[in-house]
């Protein structure tokens, strides 16, 4: 690099010929990734796809179409950290009596931060936003969010994350730091290369995405519900759905901040984290905490709203002591926000400030334990069916008490002080996150996969996928547990004691296990999509409770023709019981917000801008971020935003459904 | 069906006389929510200078550093824009295009003149060599200060974009709106100043 | 229009008053001062939220004042907490010369 002409440096910033990583695995990588990045483009020319992707789909502002390309997303990146986990699994099962394994330190050291990273921001949050975003809207009775545009931006700022963290993988290299780059490793005396500027920028972009959407569904679940739904007849996944948001609204500038003030450090040479001048790496551990552990909430709380609809849905019966579950929720929105120093016990503080957040982080365990019981005792004499939702939703109980109960055992400060950092804590937030954020993700997409597509997934492949998953879990994370109390610590690369290997052995084939799990999920994806007119169903087919199986499967743009007016908490289940029928005529146009290509356009110069930012290609930088506020002027000087679909469409719509209705489809 | 519905029951669970939502209904609200993220990055600058602002390095402490008189003057620009800024918004409900316009470039004057008065400061300290990089109390001062800056200079060219829209479309809703929005936006920024000038310049001579 | 008058004649005086007490030394202790300036700055807080930003308990179904009343709770628990947390981490972990323990 030193020996380049200085204009280059100026053209490229530190990108050369060295940024492409010197590594085998990285080529096979890129190869496979190339050939098949290749094919799907080819296909998409072939099959003139382009044009309906950017229309349909690229630009759109519906909110259920936005939600499934989050969902989209989640899955290919959920791919991605797999594959991670997959390769540290193999790694520390070879590294054993010598053995170095198959992958060197720095590698290894990216992989486990990459898994992290790419499980939390770009696959369950994601999930999360897109489950959210298909459903409140139309469990609220609402034809949109408040904001659509910003809605698409949202998305597509999200996507460039992910897309700047993929770039990481064959150009330069990821953050070696840890999912949280703790400085000091994580300053430029002691990284200097583009691995954490990747970290920073991916988590920045995809910081705003997540920010805006936040708002977005916060105001529309404030002023958008259907006449009549007053806060205690919102469904209970709507609250949890709130609370999240208020969440995600109240802590994503608390990271936003931190990680500002992190690459201040970086790339100005303040001094806020550094090791002299003043500056305290703790500071930066406790400000990012404040925002890390509220997200492991914003991550659950969703998915308690799902199990919620899930579980009285297929239990037929109203949920038990829906009004404490409200509570419990608002409850544990509050509490999230005082516990954060459990995260650093260890560190040094005095026994007044462990004991305090000690004792707040048990508490959390309260509201989570009422939430637990009110699922029991709505099964509790009811019919259940157990469809897979409901089967994944039987695992999440099970799996995630394991969980919460070690979380209860690792808040007590002494026995953290044995654990901490250590396998047994890796094994205690995947059991929560596996066992609650996955499996919930799981129940959600076979709950609501018939709503969206108007067909079933196949249970067969569903249940292969379930007991693969199920099984698989306890066989690669109860070893953990047991290697976590033997003293193993995590981000471990090689070992000297012969015994561990065996429990490594055995978590490698849960996750084999896992990995036919995951393989049974998408050939159960497959199959469906291939089988789908066997599989066809209505706007109902699992004679649910909440207003979005009132209308058609999928519901049309505009999700309903005439806005439903609530009368009560579960308001399908209790429009079926009086037998309402839906109008049949006098429809009147439907004012819908119009397409807009600028969510992409501004995601696409924010990729850019961060891509220069991370190789110092100053001008670029600088270039790109005029761009992107031009471009956002630029689209404040449309006022024409908005258009009316015609009471004759609406009415041809409707009359299609009513038709279907009618030959029993 | 509408035919044999019993009872009106239809009637009762929809709403069958609907008319358009008012467009932006919710823009007011969201931007609010916003506003208050953006409170708390504000916060977390605050909580980094309250913990690492004792730390000079044996370098220049606040006594060194700051001029109040400086500090009251640029105080005093913020205020009159706020002022003035409500003003604007006065002859806005009013309609008067060209009033709003001028009361708005006032606004867009004294703004000017925050910022010219923080970038001299600025410039000066890091003359004096005392830069964001010389220690952690340097280092929080210029970003929670300069942080604030920058909302300034954001503020300024929103300020500037919707003069020519009021310029090219009047005062439609949708423009209005806009206003009411960078209002809020303006006199947020005056809220965190409040905190500034206290926690940062009072409360730094009194160490 | 009064709104803005009062509110701006008000905040002039909120302000004016804690730069003269600080710059002119009026009281002796330090301490003492730092407290009237952050009353001070507190009702200069909520005078701008009453008059420049039109706060009320009515507006969008109270929704921003809860938004903000949430937000103030969150930011005292992040200022104090953080005060408190470090505080204690500076003290036990960086010792200067002796190691004070916190009970």
């Amino acid at each position: 690099m030193t020996s380049e002409p200085e204009h280059w440096t100026f053209l490229l910033g530190r990108l050369g010929p060295n940024a492409i990583p010197n590594e085998p695995i990285v080529w096979v990588t890129f190869a496979a990734v190339a050939l098949g990045g290749v094919a799907v483009l080819g296909a998409l020319t072939y099959f003139r796809l382009w044009g309906y992707l950017w229309k349909e789909w690229f630009t759109s502002v519906d909110h259920k179409k936005i939600g499934i390309m989050y969902m989209i997303l989640g899955l290919i990146m959920f791919m991605r950290g797999f594959a991670d986990a997959i390769m540290m699994r193999l790694q520390q099962v070879m590294a054993f009596g010598g053995s170095e394994g198959y992958l060197n330190s720095h590698h290894y050291d990216q992989i486990f931060t990459a898994h992290g990273v790419i499980m939390i921001f770009f696959a369950a949050m994601p999930f999360v936003t897109g489950i959210m975003n298909y459903v409140v809207p139309l469990q609220i009775g609402a034809r949109d969010v408040s904001f659509p545009f910003l809605n698409n931006f949202s998305f597509w700022m999200t996507a460039s994350g992910a897309v700047l963290v993929m770039i990481s993988l064959f150009v330069g290299e990821f953050s070696p730091a840890g999912w949280l780059g703790y400085p000091p490793v994580s300053s430029f005396a002691y990284s200097p290369g583009v691995g954490v500027d990747y970290y920073i920028w991916a988590l920045q972009i995809a910081g705003v995405g997540t920010t805006l959407s936040g708002i977005n569904l916060v105001a529309t679940i404030v002023k958008m519900r259907a006449p009549g739904m007053s806060w205690m007849k919102m469904p209970v996944f709507t609250w949890t759905s709130l609370c999240t948001n208020i969440l995600i609204v109240a802590t994503f500038p608390v990271l936003t901040a931190v990680l500002a003030l992190l690459s201040l450090d970086r790339y100005v040479g303040t001094n806020f984290f550094t090791n002299d001048f003043g500056g305290s790496p703790m500071m930066y551990v406790n400000l990012i905490w404040i925002w890390g552990h509220p997200e492991v909430y914003i991550l659950i709380l969703p998915l308690f709203g799902v199990f919620s609809e899930v579980t009285s849905t297929f239990c037929g019966k109203r949920l038990f002591g829906y009004t404490s579950m409200v509570y419990a929720t608002a409850a544990i929105m509050v509490l999230s926000y005082i516990v954060w120093l459990h995260h650093f016990f260890t560190m040094g503080a005095g026994a007044s400030v462990n004991s305090f957040f000690g004792i707040t982080t048990m508490i959390i365990a309260i509201p989570t334990g009422a939430k637990l019981f009110n699922w029991l005792f709505t099964m509790y004499r009811g019919r259940i069916r157990f469809e897979l939702p409901m089967m994944w939703t039987v695992a999440f109980m099970l799996t995630f008490t394991v969980g919460g109960m070690t979380g209860v055992l690792l808040a007590v400060p002494p026995a953290d002080f044995v654990l901490h950092n250590s396998l047994f804590l890796i094994a205690h937030f995947h059991n929560v996150i596996i066992g609650g954020v996955v499996f919930g993700t799981f129940a959600a997409i076979n709950f609501w996969w018939p709503k969206a597509f108007g067909f079933r997934l196949d249970p067969f492949w569903g249940k292969v996928s379930f007991w693969c998953w199920t099984v698989g879990f306890w066989f690669a994370f109860m070893p953990l547990y047991v290697l976590g109390l033997m003293g193993v610590t995590r981000r471990m690369r090689v070992f000297d004691d012969p015994s561990l290997q065996i429990w490594f052995a055995i978590a490698g084939f849960g996750a084999l296990l896992i990995a036919a799990g995951i393989g049974a999920m998408v050939l159960q994806y497959a199959v469906s999509i291939i089988n789908r007119d066997k599989l066809r169903v209505d706007g109902d087919p699992w004679d649910a409770r909440t207003l979005e199986w009132s209308t058609t499967s999928p519901p049309p743009e505009y999700n309903f023709a005439f806005t439903p007016v609530v009368h009560d908490l579960d308001a399908w289940a209790e429009m079926k019981k009086e037998g309402v029928q839906l109008p049949s005529e006098g429809f009147r146009p439907i004012h819908m917000p119009k397409n807009t290509g600028t969510g992409i356009i501004l995601a696409g110069i924010a990729t850019v801008c961060g891509f220069a930012l991370i190789w110092h290609i100053w001008w670029l930088a600088a270039v790109s971020f005029v761009g992107m506020i031009g471009t956002a002027i630029f689209h404040t000087f449309n006022y024409n935003r908005d258009y009316h679909i015609p009471a004759e469409t609406v009415a041809a719509t409707e009359a299609e459904r009513i038709r279907l209705a009618a030959a029993g489809a | 069906m509408t035919a044999n519905d019993k009872g009106g029951l239809t009637a009762r669970y929809f709403d069958l006389h609907e008319h358009d939502h008012p467009e932006g209904g919710s823009t007011m609200l969201g931007f609010w929510i916003y506003l208050m993220s953006d409170c708390l990055i504000f916060a977390m600058l605050f909580a980094a200078y309250g913990v690492l602002g004792g730390n000079y390095a044996a370098g220049p402490g606040p006594k060194d550093l700051f001029d109040l008189k400086l500090i009251a003057l640029n105080t005093a620009m913020l205020l009159f824009s706020s002022i003035t800024y409500g003003f604007a918004m006065l002859e806005m409900e009013k309609n008067k295009v060209g009033s709003t316009q001028m009361w708005l470039f006032i606004t867009l004057l004294f703004g000017g003149a925050f910022l010219s008065i923080e970038l001299y400061e600025f410039s000066h300290l890091i003359h004096e060599g005392a830069g964001p990089q010389r220690s952690a109390f340097l280092s929080a001062f210029f970003t929670l200060v300069g942080t604030h800056g920058l909302h300034v200079t954001f503020g300024s060219i929103w300020l500037i974009t919707l003069m020519v829209q009021v310029a090219r479309k009047g005062l439609i809703q949708s423009n209005k709106r806009r206003l009411m929005c960078l209002s809020l936006f303006w006199h947020f920024l005056d809220v965190i100043w409040i905190g500034v000038f206290t926690f940062v310049y009072l409360m730094g001579m009194l160490r | 229009m009064r709104d803005y008058l009062i509110g701006f004649f008000l905040s002039v005086v909120l302000t004016a008053i804690p730069f003269w007490l600080v710059m002119n030394d009026v009281i002796a202790d330090k301490g003492t001062t730092a407290v009237i300036i952050m009353v001070f700055a507190a009702v200069q807080v909520v005078v701008h939220m009453i008059y420049f930003l039109h706060m009320n308990g009515k507006a969008e179904g109270g929704w921003t004042l809860m938004a903000m009343l949430f937000t103030i709770l969150l930011v005292v628990i992040v200022l104090v907490g953080s005060m408190w947390v470090m505080y204690h981490l500076n003290t036990n972990m960086m010792p200067v010369h002796q190691m004070p323990s916190f009970g």
